[in-house]
C-alpha cells in the first residue's frame, strides 16, 4: 500500500500486517480445499496431519554449520533485514546479505516455490503461510541444537504446531504479538473485561477493528466462552453451525462499525481525533497513541485474543545453507531480538531480550509482555490456517477461501 | 585534404539519396515514423488488456499460488454473486453521483470563466482550478479526513455558527464530497473549452428571436456544451470507477469499492485471475457508458 509510506516508517511496516493475514491466509485456506481433494490418497502415506504430509520431513539435517557460502538471500518482512544488524552480521560471518521484501504471506509462498528455487535461503513466514510451506515441501527441517538461543525462548515459541510437526522443527521462532483491545480510558475508567464491548450497541458508531478476514477468529473466539452450546473449541477450526453463528455475530456488529481500518495510521487518527473509543488493535497502536498523550489503553480480555508468530524457515533448495544457519542464530540472540522488538513493535521469543529491550528504550520490555508471565500467553491464540480438515479427524471444517468471501459479505 | 572533401561529398549524396528515396514512397515513411510508437502502443497497452482478458479465465493454485492455466468461468460466476454485485452497483452509483455534482458545479462556473470573466480573471481561475492537481492526490485526501472528522476543520465551523455538530467523516457522503472535490478540474476544463468555442454571434441571435437568458441557456448553450460535459464526465466518472485510495481513507463501514476489491485480490490475496475478472468490471462499464453517450448524440459535434 503505497499510501502508507508518506506516514512515517512506523506504519510503513505495520499494514503489512494486515497483508499477510488478510493475504497468506486466503491462499492458505483455498489450501483447505486441495487438502480435502487429495485426503483419501495421502491419508494412507504416513504421518498424516489433517490429510497432509510433509515432504522434507525426513531430509536430513546437518550437525554441525560449515564454512559459509559468502552470501545469503531472505525472503523478509520488512523492517526484519534493517542495517543495524545486517551490517554486524555481514561483518562477523562474511555472508553478504541480500533481501527481498514480501508484501503479503502469499507473496512468499509463491517466492518460496519450488524450495526457493535454488536461489532464496530463508524466509521469515508468519504462521498463517508456515504450514502451505511445509506441507508444500518448500521449506525442510533444521538441527534446532545449532541454534544456542533456542533453549532462552519462551516455552511456547520452542514447538509451536505452526511451525513444528511430529518433533521437526521447521525454522526458528522468531517475534511475535497479540491482537488487543484498546480503548478510551475517558470513556472506559475501567479496562473492558469482555469482547462484548465491541458488539455493544452502547457504543455504536464509535468502534473499530480490522479489514481482515482473520478478525472472523476474534469473534469465534469470544463465542466460544460466551455461547458454549455452540462448542467452539478452537477459532480456527469452525464446523458450519458455528462458522455461520460468527458470521452471524460479526454481521449484527456491522452497523456499529465505524470503520473497519485497513492501516494502522488508520485507527491511531481514529482514537486520536476521538472517532472512536473501542477497537481491535495492535499494541503498536497502544503505544503510539500513549506516546502521542492520547488517553488510551489496550486489554486482554477474559476470552483471550488472536495474535501473530514469525518463524525463519530454511527453503529446501538452500544454496547458502551455513550462512542461514549464522542468520537464524544472529536474529534470536538477545540483542537483535531486542532490536528488533523495539524497532518494529512486537514481541521477541527470547526472554533474555527484555533487559536488552530496557536499555534501548526504558519501559519498552513491559510495553510490548516481553516479560509477561506464562498465563499471559497462554492466552493468545495464535493464527494458524484455517483449514477443512479439522484436528478432530472430521472434514467439516469451514475453509479459509469461505472466511474470505464471507469477511466481503460482511463488510460489503 | 581533397580525399576527405570528395568523402564528405559523398555522404552527403548518400543522405540525399535516401531522402529522395523516402520521399517518393510515401508508404515507406510512414512506416518507419509509425512503428515504434505503434509497437509500443500494441505491446504496452493492447497485449497487457488481452493478457489481463485471457488471465480472468484462469485460477491460481490455491496451495502454491502459481498461475493454473486451465479455463474456467468460476470468477465470473463469482463476480456476479450478491456480495460482488452491490460493490459494482455501489461503485457505478458514486461514480454516477460525483459526475452530476461536478457537471452542476462547473458549469456556472465554466461560464463565468469562458464568457464573462476578464482576461486577467480568467487566468487567474484557471491557476486557482489547476493548482489543486500539482499537489499530491494524497495529501488533498488527508487534509479532508482533517476537515471532515468528528472535532474537524467543518464540525468546528458549524458549531461555531450554531449549527450543531456535523460528523460525516468516514461516511459515503464524506466519499461523495472528496471524490467530487478531487475531480473537478477534469470537469471545469473540457467544459471551458465548448463553452469558449460557442460564437457570441449564436448568443445575440437567439436574443434577437425573443429568447431570454434561461431559453437561451436551455437551447443554445446547453446543447453546445454537452461535448464539453460529455469529455468532462468521461474523466469523473471512469476516474471515481477506478479509484481505491478514496474508499480506503475516507470511506466508513460500507465503502468498498471495485478497485478495493482488486487490490486486496493482488495485493494480499495473490488471486490475480479474479482481480483480472474485477478489472474487466469498469472497462466494460465504460465502453457502455461510451456507447450510450454517442448515442445521445454527444460525439456528434466533436
Amino acid at each position: 500500500m503505497r499510501a502508507t509510506s508518506t506516514k512515517g516508517t512506523g506504519e510503513r511496516m505495520k499494514p503489512r500486517r494486515r497483508n499477510r493475514a488478510t493475504g497468506g491466509l486466503i491462499a492458505v485456506a483455498a489450501a483447505a480445499l486441495v487438502a480435502v481433494s487429495i485426503i483419501p490418497s495421502a491419508a494412507s502415506a504416513g504421518r498424516v496431519n489433517g490429510g497432509l504430509t510433509a515432504p522434507e520431513a525426513n531430509s536430513p539435517v546437518p550437525s554441525s554449520v560449515g564454512k559459509t557460502e559468502g552470501h545469503l538471500n531472505l525472503i523478509a518482512w520488512e523492517g526484519y533485514a534493517q542495517p543495524e544488524w545486517v551490517k554486524p552480521f555481514q561483518a562477523a560471518t562474511g555472508c553478504k546479505v541480500n533481501t527481498k521484501y514480501a508484501g503479503s504471506s502469499s507473496e512468499m509462498v509463491s517466492l518460496m516455490a519450488n524450495g526457493g528455487g535454488g536461489q532464496y535461503d530463508l524466509v521469515s513466514a508468519s504462521g498463517d503461510a508456515d504450514l502451505r510451506l511445509i506441507y508444500g515441501g518448500d521449506v525442510k527441517p533444521i538441527n534446532i541444537s545449532l541454534i544456542p538461543s533456542w533453549k532462552n525462548f519462551q516455552p511456547f515459541l520452542q514447538a509451536p504446531s505452526f511451525n513444528t510437526i511430529a518433533g521437526k522443527h521447521y525454522g526458528v521462532s522468531f517475534e511475535f504479538g497479540p491482537n488487543v483491545l484498546l480503548y478510551s480510558t475517558k470513556t472506559f475508567k475501567t479496562a473492558p473485561s469482555s469482547w462484548s464491548v465491541l458488539y455493544d450497541k452502547k457504543y455504536a458508531g464509535q468502534i473499530t477493528v480490522p479489514d481482515n478476514p482473520i478478525q472472523i477468529a476474534d469473534a469465534a473466539l469470544y463465542l466460544s466462552k460466551t455461547e458454549p452450546k455452540l462448542g467452539i473449541t478452537d477459532p480456527y477450526e469452525l464446523t458450519q453451525p458455528q462458522f455461520n453463528a460468527t458470521v452471524a455475530l460479526l454481521k449484527s456488529e456491522h452497523p456499529l462499525i465505524k470503520k473497519y481500518w485497513d492501516l494502522a495510521s488508520q485507527e491511531i487518527s481514529l482514537f486520536q481525533s476521538g472517532t472512536t473509543v473501542v477497537g481491535a488493535a495492535w499494541p503498536y497502536q497502544t503505544n503510539t497513541l500513549v506516546a502521542a498523550g492520547a488517553k488510551v489503553a489496550e486489554t486482554i480480555p477474559s476470552q483471550g485474543a488472536t495474535g501473530w508468530a514469525d518463524t525463519w524457515m530454511l527453503a529446501t533448495r538452500a544454496p547458502d545453507p551455513n550462512c542461514a544457519y549464522k542468520w537464524m542464530q544472529w536474529m534470536t540472540t538477545p540483542q537483535i531480538q531486542a532490536e528488533d522488538a523495539i524497532s518494529f513493535g512486537e514481541t521477541p521469543a527470547n526472554k533474555l531480550a527484555c533487559p536488552i529491550m530496557d536499555k534501548l528504550q526504558k519501559g519498552s520490555c513491559a510495553a510490548y509482555h516481553a516479560n509477561a508471565p506464562a498465563s499471559y500467553f497462554q492466552t493468545i491464540k495464535f493464527w494458524k490456517t484455517p483449514l477443512a480438515t479439522c484436528d478432530n479427524g472430521k472434514n467439516d471444517c469451514v475453509p479459509f477461501q469461505d472466511w474470505v468471501t464471507a469477511w466481503t459479505q460482511i463488510i460489503g | 585534404m581533397s580525399m576527405t572533401a570528395i568523402r564528405e561529398d559523398r555522404s552527403g549524396k548518400g543522405t540525399a539519396r535516401i531522402s529522395a528515396a523516402l520521399w517518393r514512397r510515401a508508404w515507406l515513411r510512414a512506416t518507419l515514423t509509425l512503428t515504434p510508437p505503434l509497437a509500443w502502443f500494441l505491446v504496452i497497452y493492447v497485449a497487457s488488456l488481452v493478457l489481463m482478458l485471457i488471465t480472468a479465465f484462469w485460477t491460481v493454485n490455491p496451495f502454491t499460488n502459481v498461475l493454473e492455466h486451465s479455463w474456467t468461468f468460476a470468477n465470473f460466476n463469482q463476480l456476479f454473486t450478491a456480495t460482488y454485485t452491490t460493490i459494482i452497483v455501489r461503485t457505478v452509483e458514486m461514480a454516477a453521483i460525483v459526475t452530476v455534482t461536478d457537471a452542476i458545479i462547473a458549469l456556472p462556473f465554466a461560464y463565468y470563466m469562458a464568457r464573462v470573466a476578464s482576461p486577467r480573471g480568467r487566468r487567474a481561475l484557471f491557476t486557482a482550478v489547476l493548482l489543486p492537481l500539482w499537489a499530491s492526490y494524497l495529501a488533498r485526501v488527508y487534509a479532508w479526513i482533517v476537515i471532515l472528522q468528528k472535532g474537524g476543520t467543518l464540525s468546528w465551523t458549524t458549531q461555531k455558527l450554531g449549527l450543531g455538530a456535523v460528523n460525516i467523516g468516514y461516511t459515503n457522503t464524506a466519499m461523495w464530497v472528496v471524490f467530487s472535490y478531487i475531480w473537478l478540474p477534469f470537469m471545469i476544463v473540457p467544459l471551458y473549452g465548448a463553452l469558449e468555442r460557442i460564437p457570441d454571434s449564436l448568443l445575440e441571435a437567439s436574443g434577437d428571436l425573443g429568447a431570454r437568458s434561461w431559453r437561451t441557456l436551455r437551447s443554445v448553450v446547453l446543447p453546445l456544451a454537452l461535448p464539453g460535459i460529455i469529455a468532462g464526465s468521461i474523466f469523473t466518472f471512469s476516474l471515481t470507477l477506478g479509484d481505491f485510495i478514496t474508499p480506503l481513507l475516507v470511506g466508513g463501514a460500507s465503502s468498498e469499492f471495485i478497485g478495493n476489491v482488486i487490490y486486496s485480490n493482488i495485493g494480499t490475496a495473490n488471486n490475480l485471475p479474479f482481480a483480472a475478472t474485477l478489472a474487466l468490471v469498469p472497462i466494460v462499464i465504460m465502453v457502455i457508458y461510451l456507447l450510450g453517450a454517442r448515442a445521445l448524440g454527444a460525439f456528434e459535434s466533436l
